[in-house]
């Protein structure tokens, strides 16, 4: 028994041909790339195989002798990401308020204020540490600066789309009542906004604690200035100590900031 | 021919799904499971192709126990026992086509399946098998841009491109109104019919039950308390499987709009 | 704040105490009173208390003044430096998406039943995640000595962490039925996978993998900077040497590249969903 064989699909030029030149778009991406990219296979071998002895059994043995240090060194981690997120928190809120077009009404100020949000995004913050770090010099300033100035950018954009989606009626009723500007503001938009607004915040918080760890490496304060020594000096047991803190503290505080976070909202 | 031999069934959580059902069901055979929701009629035909696991007892399926199948057995088990879902449960975003190929999987080995690499007679049987139910010019079309009826079609056609033995159907009407349902019914009546399929459906109207069945099923907490040709059937039978009086939603009603629809 | 239930007050205040007005605002004074307390600490643990900050950011003047006149003789070495760090990126993203794959069906509770394999995929996974980028980087650039290789394998653990996580929260929730009925017509596992949960994910995978890619190029310039390659370890060297026009240079070639390239990935993103 021979049945009739189903007729073929028919796809529009038009998008055969954008399949075709993104197919082919995609192809000449990869042959470019792993033609130019200068990886020295040989050698990356012979290295693997002479320091992999050296460094990872050292990397899982780690010096206890110095856990002291490298826990005091990862509370002020900790505490450039804290004071970091708390000013951008703060920072945020007006940059929010510009950015959100239902608080302005102003096409604008919200352009201008989202182009700002997402220039302020596009630094990593380990680059506006070394920004930092030439301004006010080398110490956990400048690092509490960069957290604080990188995490406005998240912060901003994420208040002003909460911003945008709040309920706009209560905030009409109380212009219909005759409220002012400032009372609107305090009882009509702050109290639908501030928990999310504060979950956003400790969730950003939880990004700076992993984000502040490497500052100290170009000297911005916290546990990265000893990850910089530990690597100078190629120490790898000190090495394997520092990495286990950072895991057992960043894994404590994303378990601590999701509760938080879930008792909020 | 399928057998049940004192099958039991006893959830993990201590619900007691089916008790000591024996059940013999013909080659050929068009029957209708009935009873109310939680009866253990969709237990029943999950049993035939073990995607529930009886606790006890014996259940032939083509004479040899299926109980004990692991793996391997169990695929092929399943290769020869279609099944057709109250919800269809097709894969929304892909074409029809390429859900109704897949009832060939379990026919096709993995790595041709994975590549897609379908042989031309599985791809003829596919779309041969969308036009018995009339939905052939939506081959290309993807599933969620379907109605309900022609999803419900789409996944009969993935049956019949199974080549089953037989066809479970787990209350195949029970998303869809009146007239699309006959018409489901209708066409798995003649497909029965046609190619002598043996088809169990689980439904809960009456009134089609008993249009389209040869005989009749009825369960009440996981036992069989009627089991009999259609002919023997009356409103007094449905009263004692439901252990109440019928309501109005007892039926679906709508037989003649189907017609139209046709 | 315990007594306050059983204080005698309006009849409706017992059953919704977290609307009594004296609870709310203990509540909120408690929560300011915390705030404020940490700030106070880490003021004392880091040396700067919240007025240097407002004077750090009004003193932003001063970057003008160091950082500027940039130095354009650093431009050439930086163009060839970034076409490194991008392909970097995507051979790291490339090879980080097809490895999550397998890892992400197993971290997904709806694929695999086995409880322990479930458990320490994701375990393992979090542990990644954790790792910051630049710990990544330096290890491997201790195993592979400097330049980009180093550097491809620390990106690809990196991103593996994060996709992973992304993508088997994805395959977690797609749609089962298929699944089932492709299981009932003797589809074996491998099967089900490929033709129900590969089309249900597809989108959000090819999403995720450009996001990945975005995060990748940033990654990047951090990871150069301990040696593994890219524009990163320009950067750093010019850094050293207290050139400062040519960090700005760089800086700013990096932020042209990273705001053009999240341009595209999110117009493809958008146009993907």
């Amino acid at each position: 028994m021979a049945f009739e064989q189903p007729p073929k699909k028919q796809i529009p030029t038009q998008k055969k041909v954008k399949r075709l030149s993104i197919a082919l778009a995609l192809l000449a991406l990869y042959i470019w790339t792993f033609i130019s990219i200068d990886i020295e296979w040989k050698e990356a071998f012979n290295r693997f195989a002479s320091n992999y002895n050296v460094v990872v059994p050292q990397l899982f043995s780690p010096n206890w002798a110095r856990a002291g240090e490298v826990i005091e060194k990862m509370i002020e981690t900790v505490f450039i990401a804290y004071v970091g997120s708390l000013a951008a928190a703060i920072l945020a809120v007006p940059l929010g308020f510009l950015s959100a077009i239902n608080m302005t009404n102003s096409r604008v100020l919200s352009t201008v204020g989202k182009w700002i949000l997402s220039a302020v995004r596009a630094f990593p913050e380990i680059i506006l540490a070394i920004m930092f770090v030439v301004v006010v010099g080398p110490n956990p300033f400048a690092g509490i600066l960069a957290i604080a100035i990188g995490s406005t950018g998240m912060l901003g954009k994420l208040y002003a789309e909460i911003l945008e989606s709040i309920d706009m009626n209560v905030v009409e009723a109380m212009q219909a009542n005759g409220a002012n500007k400032i009372q609107i503001m305090f009882h009509g938009i702050i109290p639908q906004v501030i928990p999310e607004f504060l979950s956003y915040a400790i969730y950003r918080f939880e990004i700076d604690v992993r984000a502040s760890t490497i500052l100290g490496y170009v000297g911005a304060g916290g546990i990265g200035t000893m990850i910089f020594f530990a690597y100078s000096n190629r120490n790898w047991s000190d090495m394997g100590m520092i990495l286990l803190v950072i895991i057992v503290v960043v894994t404590l505080i994303d378990y601590g900031s999701s509760y938080i976070r879930k008792r909020i909202v | 021919m399928i057998e049940f031999n004192d099958v039991s069934l006893v959830y993990p959580n201590g619900h007691q799904g089916l008790k000591d059902v024996n059940v013999t069901i013909e080659d050929g055979e068009f029957v209708v499971i009935v009873g109310l929701s939680g009866a253990g009629k969709s237990t029943f035909i999950r049993s035939i192709n073990r995607l529930v696991t009886p606790t006890a007892g014996e259940l032939k399926v083509g004479g040899d126990n299926i109980l004990n199948y692991k793996s391997k057995g169990l695929r092929d088990l399943r290769t020869k026992v279609g099944m057709i879902f109250q919800s269809y449960n097709l894969v929304k975003r892909n074409s029809v086509f390429r859900n109704v190929l897949a009832g060939r999987l379990g026919h096709t080995g993995t790595v041709r399946s994975v590549f897609n690499f379908f042989s031309k007679e599985d791809k003829a049987l596919a779309y041969e098998s969308l036009k018995r139910v009339n939905i052939d010019e939506k081959i290309y079309s993807r599933a969620d841009q379907l109605s309900g009826g022609q999803q419900q079609r789409v996944s009969i056609a993935r049956v019949l491109t199974q080549k089953p033995d037989y066809i479970l159907a787990d209350e195949p009407v029970a998303s869809l109104d009146p007239p699309t349902s006959h018409q489901v019914m209708k066409y798995l009546r003649r497909i029965n019919k046609e190619d002598n399929i043996t088809t169990i459906v689980n439904l809960h109207f009456i009134d089609m039950a008993m249009e389209y069945a040869d005989r009749i099923i009825g369960m009440r907490s996981g036992e069989v308390v009627f089991d009999g040709p259609v002919s023997e059937v009356s409103e007094a039978t449905f009263e004692e499987i439901y252990g109440r009086s019928i309501r109005e939603d007892d039926l679906r009603g709508g037989a003649e709009d189907g017609e139209q629809h046709q | 704040m315990a007594n306050n239930i059983n204080k005698p007050s309006l009849n409706d205040d017992r059953y919704a105490p977290l609307l009594s007005p004296w609870r709310a605002k203990a509540k909120v004074s408690l929560v300011f009173f915390i705030i404020l307390f940490f700030l106070w600490y880490s003021s004392r643990t880091t040396g700067v208390d919240f007025g240097d900050l407002i004077m750090g950011f009004t003193n932003m003047g001063q970057i003008i003044d160091k950082l500027f006149p940039i130095n354009m003789d650093v431009l050439a070495p930086a163009f060839d430096r970034l076409i490194e760090t991008i392909h970097m990126a995507i051979i790291a993203s490339t090879f980080s998406t097809i490895i999550v794959v397998p890892v992400s069906l197993l971290a997904a509770n709806n694929i695999t039943h086995n409880w322990f394999v479930y458990n320490t995929t994701r375990l393992i996974m979090n542990i990644l995640r954790t790792i910051p980028d630049v710990v990544l980087a330096v290890i491997f650039v201790g195993i592979f000595g400097t330049g980009p290789i180093g550097g491809i394998v620390a990106l690809f653990i990196f991103s593996l962490g994060i996709l992973a996580k992304l993508i088997s929260e994805t395959v977690e929730a797609i749609d089962m039925q298929p699944i089932e009925a492709m299981r009932a017509s003797g589809a074996n596992t491998i099967q089900s996978i490929s033709y129900g949960v590969m089309p249900q994910v597809a989108p959000q995978f090819t999403s995720f993998a450009l996001y990945v890619f975005e995060i990748n190029i940033r990654a990047s310039v951090v990871i150069g900077l301990v040696g593994a390659g890219g524009i990163g370890q320009l950067l750093m060297s010019q850094f050293s040497f207290n050139n400062y026009g040519a960090v700005m240079t760089i800086i700013l070639v990096i932020f042209i590249v990273v705001v053009i390239i999240e341009y595209i990935s999110t117009k493809i993103r958008e146009a993907i969903i």
